[in-house]
């Protein structure tokens, strides 16, 4: 199988690949959020240290 | 609770306390993420790669690798979700709280995945986005009940009153769950019938099956590094006057 071919999903690409895209930006949302609320959370606190 | 080994009972009596949740999961995070990242990888390239086309369906199928899992874990992160509730409601322990609250999100983000993955499946296979069957009707129940908990969370402020009433929510909420599961059984719907689960014997071959069977593992160590993370955050905010964060505060340990 050659790579057009794999990404060509025999003509489905315009359906596999969104629904694999938009799951992809969900997840990485879903550590994203987290990680940045904690990080504000020190930020904030040790500001208010000083 | 005499039938279960005392080192399991002495560990969650351990993990329900915040600072010793906090150090461990700090440990354990890295090897879950190696996990996640092996268990993707091998699911993704069993199932777009490995995999051969469906005989009826060509490469459309290939959806299903994202969502049949997300629509699992939609069901039991929302189980999850309604015992963590039932058990902080009965016990007041904090850290079930957190736990039921921090899994709504995440439930809610499957939930969508499930919907909008199926819609796009749903087009070159049954021509349409979207019908209101039986199925898909529930399903987008669970959304709003998910929602439901969220919003009902951010509008109390006192966050062990509202962990209360996420609780309830969440428990009379779990009727929709046996509903989604059964629908393809009870209704004629245009969704079809479980190929997996069903109990004699599966209907999809096996170089399809395991790939999603891994990638649903896969789905499941992410719940865990997700619902982690944010219980972290949960417990930070929550336990800010104390003195095990604000020694972390102090030595910026996050």
């Amino acid at each position: 199988m050659s790579v057009q071919e794999f990404f060509a999903m025999g003509g489905y690409a315009l359906y596999v690949w969104p629904a694999y895209g938009l799951t992809l930006i969900v997840l990485l949302a879903n550590i994203i959020i987290p990680v940045l609320q904690r990080k504000h959370f020190f930020v904030k606190a040790l500001k208010k240290k000083r | 609770m005499f039938l279960v080994p005392d080192p399991v009972v002495r560990f969650f009596h351990r993990m329900a306390s915040p600072p010793h949740f906090y150090r461990f999961t700090e440990r354990l995070m890295p090897w879950l993420v190696v996990i996640f990242l092996l268990l993707t990888a091998t699911g993704l390239y069993g199932g777009l790669y490995l995999a051969p086309a469906d005989y009826q369906q060509g490469d459309s199928y290939r959806i299903i690798y994202i969502h049949v899992p997300s629509a699992w874990m939609s069901l039991f992160i929302y189980v999850v979700m309604a015992i963590a509730g039932a058990i902080g409601l009965v016990w007041r322990i904090k850290l079930a709280e957190i736990v039921a609250i921090s899994s709504a999100p995440i439930g809610a983000s499957f939930t969508f995945i499930a919907l909008f993955t199926g819609s796009l499946w749903g087009k070159p296979m049954w021509g349409t986005w979207w019908v209101w069957d039986a199925r898909l009707t529930s399903e987008l129940i669970l959304l709003f009940l998910y929602l439901g908990v969220i919003g009902l969370y951010g509008a109390i402020d006192d966050k062990r009153v509202a962990s209360k009433a996420v609780a309830i929510l969440a428990l009379v909420g779990v009727v929709n769950i046996p509903i989604i599961h059964y629908s393809v059984e009870w209704w004629n719907t245009l969704h079809q019938g479980p190929t997996v689960t069903k109990m004699d014997k599966p209907s999809i071959h096996v170089t399809m099956l395991i790939p999603l069977l891994l990638m649903a593992l896969s789905f499941n160590v992410y719940y865990l590094i997700a619902l982690i993370l944010r219980v972290r955050v949960e417990l930070l905010q929550r336990e800010r006057n104390t003195q095990w964060v604000k020694y972390r505060i102090l030595e910026n340990r996050q």
